[in-house]
């Protein structure tokens, strides 16, 4: 199978101290798949899905989307931040949100428009919140804005950071399943970054691991689940908790070199 | 005390009113028998110096000239102002340009451009406008690039993934994030150019509220100073609810907002 996405010898060196934030990453990521990326905190994870995202330059190599370097933001990739409360605008209504993303991508009128956001809007179970503030919504309903306003482009790859992590607990459950469910209908690549291994063990079909800084690639994982998912059997079946100690293990250990390491 | 008078004191501004009533009473009673001088008249005395000048126009015609020479200077700071601190607050090689001038400016009171206004402009009506227009800048120019500066980077990205032009940012971005900072710029800047209009016209100017104030003292109808003095505590209040009353419309997002987070 082809490679989509196409991550080469990337380094990320910070200008102000010279300190790389992460090292040689390479891997590639095949048209539909569902990755999740993990590591401890100030890996640099984040900063990797800006660079894929083209937000962000790398100090050396090269990220290539369908057999093309990405220079800057594409309209076949979406960006979904982890502060929903800032990339939702809070002036706008949650349809003009939406609306945003596609009313100077398209010619189509303003009415044909409208009505493409108010499908997506129903996709992620807000049909009846056109007209509402984002102020008026919960966490989770706010990310379900920056979700719709994303699908509304039709992105073939969509890229998130952290996305459900300021939500709570229950709301972090549904909003799995709610991405996983539009990722198999849809036909989405996705790359999701994660701190939570659980919250990546369960939404992705291949995990890759960064160690602690400089980061570098510590695993790359196949998650052997069927889909659907389910949130309690999934999360209980017993090759699923050898892999989740496998990895933990891993992690701690990531960790704990990390703060060796810190002087 | 009673409960429902404590409410009352907590939850309502009538004590104030109140206040203001009792003030006035005060002074019309100390101007009837404590201090009987033509320099303090009493109030039912400068509320009938009022209403003489307002029916006979006097106070129409000097009220419409403050008004727009204020318009006109405070619209002026409004456009440049606004204009300037988008640019400074959007593009860094602008504001590390400019910064360090504004910051310079800044501190100089108002009222000490005018001998260099005088020097330059005259003493007309350009003068008055232009003293308005300087004083006034600061504020708005201040509060709308250090509002664009204070923009959180998440939505400069999300701009750039939804692939907006500069153009389309400036509209769907820059201006409306920018937008509670900048009328708070807007409304000092209010208060400030009626302050200077009124300076500019008791310094040289043969109208305006400011002229008439100072022309009623200087001609000892000490009644009539007070009914202009009145007239500005008035027009001041109106233009200030008023702009709460836009402002308030316009960024309600804003206050709602920041009122749950």
């Amino acid at each position: 199978m082809t490679d989509y996405l196409l991550i080469d010898g990337l380094e990320k060196r910070f200008t102000s101290h010279g300190r790389a934030a992460f090292k040689d990453i390479t891997f590639s990521v095949r048209q539909g798949e569902f990755v999740a990326l993990i590591g401890p905190s100030g890996c640099g994870k984040s900063t990797l899905l800006h660079i894929m995202a083209g937000l962000s330059e790398p100090t050396a190599g090269s990220v290539k989307l369908d057999g093309t370097a990405i220079d800057g933001p594409r309209s076949e990739m979406m960006f979904v931040f982890q502060q929903y409360t800032k990339s939702i605008f809070p002036w706008k209504t949650v349809i003009k949100n939406v609306l945003l993303g596609v009313k100077y991508q398209s010619a189509a009128s303003r009415e044909s428009l409208e009505k493409l956001c108010l499908e997506h809007l129903e996709l992620v179970g807000l049909g009846r919140y056109p007209h509402y503030y984002p102020y008026q919504l919960s966490g989770g309903m706010q990310q379900r804005v920056a979700i719709a306003r994303a699908l509304t482009r039709r992105p073939k790859l969509l890229l998130m950071d952290e996305p459900f992590s300021a939500l709570d607990a229950m709301m972090r459950v549904e909003l799995q399943d709610l991405l996983l469910k539009l990722w198999a209908d849809l036909g989405l690549t996705v790359v999701f970054v994660t701190h939570d291994l659980d919250e990546a063990l369960y939404v992705a079909q291949r995990v890759i691991m960064l160690s602690a800084s400089p980061g570098t690639i510590a695993e790359n994982v196949e998650v052997p689940f069927a889909y659907p998912r389910r949130q309690i059997e999934t999360r209980s079946e017993p090759a699923y908790l050898k892999l989740r100690e496998r990895l933990y293990r891993n992690m701690v250990e990531q960790v704990m070199a990390g703060r060796a390491e810190t002087p | 005390m009673n409960p429902k008078l404590q409410t009352i004191l907590r939850e309502s501004r009538m004590t104030g009113v109140i206040l203001i009533m009792l003030l006035l009473l005060a002074w019309q009673l100390s101007a009837m028998y404590l201090f009987t001088s033509p320099t303090w008249p009493t109030v039912t005395r400068i509320f009938e110096a009022w209403f003489e000048n307002i029916v006979d126009g006097t106070l129409a015609r000097h009220l419409l000239a403050t008004l727009w020479r204020q318009m006109l200077g405070y619209g002026l700071a409004v456009v440049v102002g606004i204009a300037l601190g988008l640019a400074m607050g959007y593009y860094r090689v602008l504001y590390n340009l400019f910064e360090p001038l504004v910051e310079v400016l800044r501190p100089i009171p108002g009222p000490a451009y005018l001998p260099v206004l005088v020097l330059f402009v005259g003493i007309g009506h350009e003068m008055k406008v232009v003293l308005i227009l300087v004083a006034s800048l600061f504020p708005i120019l201040l509060n709308t690039y250090s509002g664009v500066r204070s923009i959180d980077p998440v939505q400069f990205d999300t701009a750039r993934t939804l692939g907006l032009t500069t153009l389309q940012t400036f509209r769907e971005l820059v201006i409306p994030a920018a937008s509670p900072q900048i009328l708070t710029g807007m409304r000092i800047s209010l208060a400030i150019s009626l302050i200077l209009a009124v300076l500019g016209e008791m310094i040289v100017s043969n109208d305006g509220l400011g002229y008439f104030v100072l022309l009623a003292q200087r001609t000892f109808k000490v009644p009539d100073m007070y009914a202009g003095i009145f007239t500005l505590a008035l027009f001041g209040y109106v233009l200030n609810r008023l702009f709460l009353l836009i402002e308030g419309r316009l960024v309600r997002w804003h206050h709602e907002s920041s009122g749950r987070n």
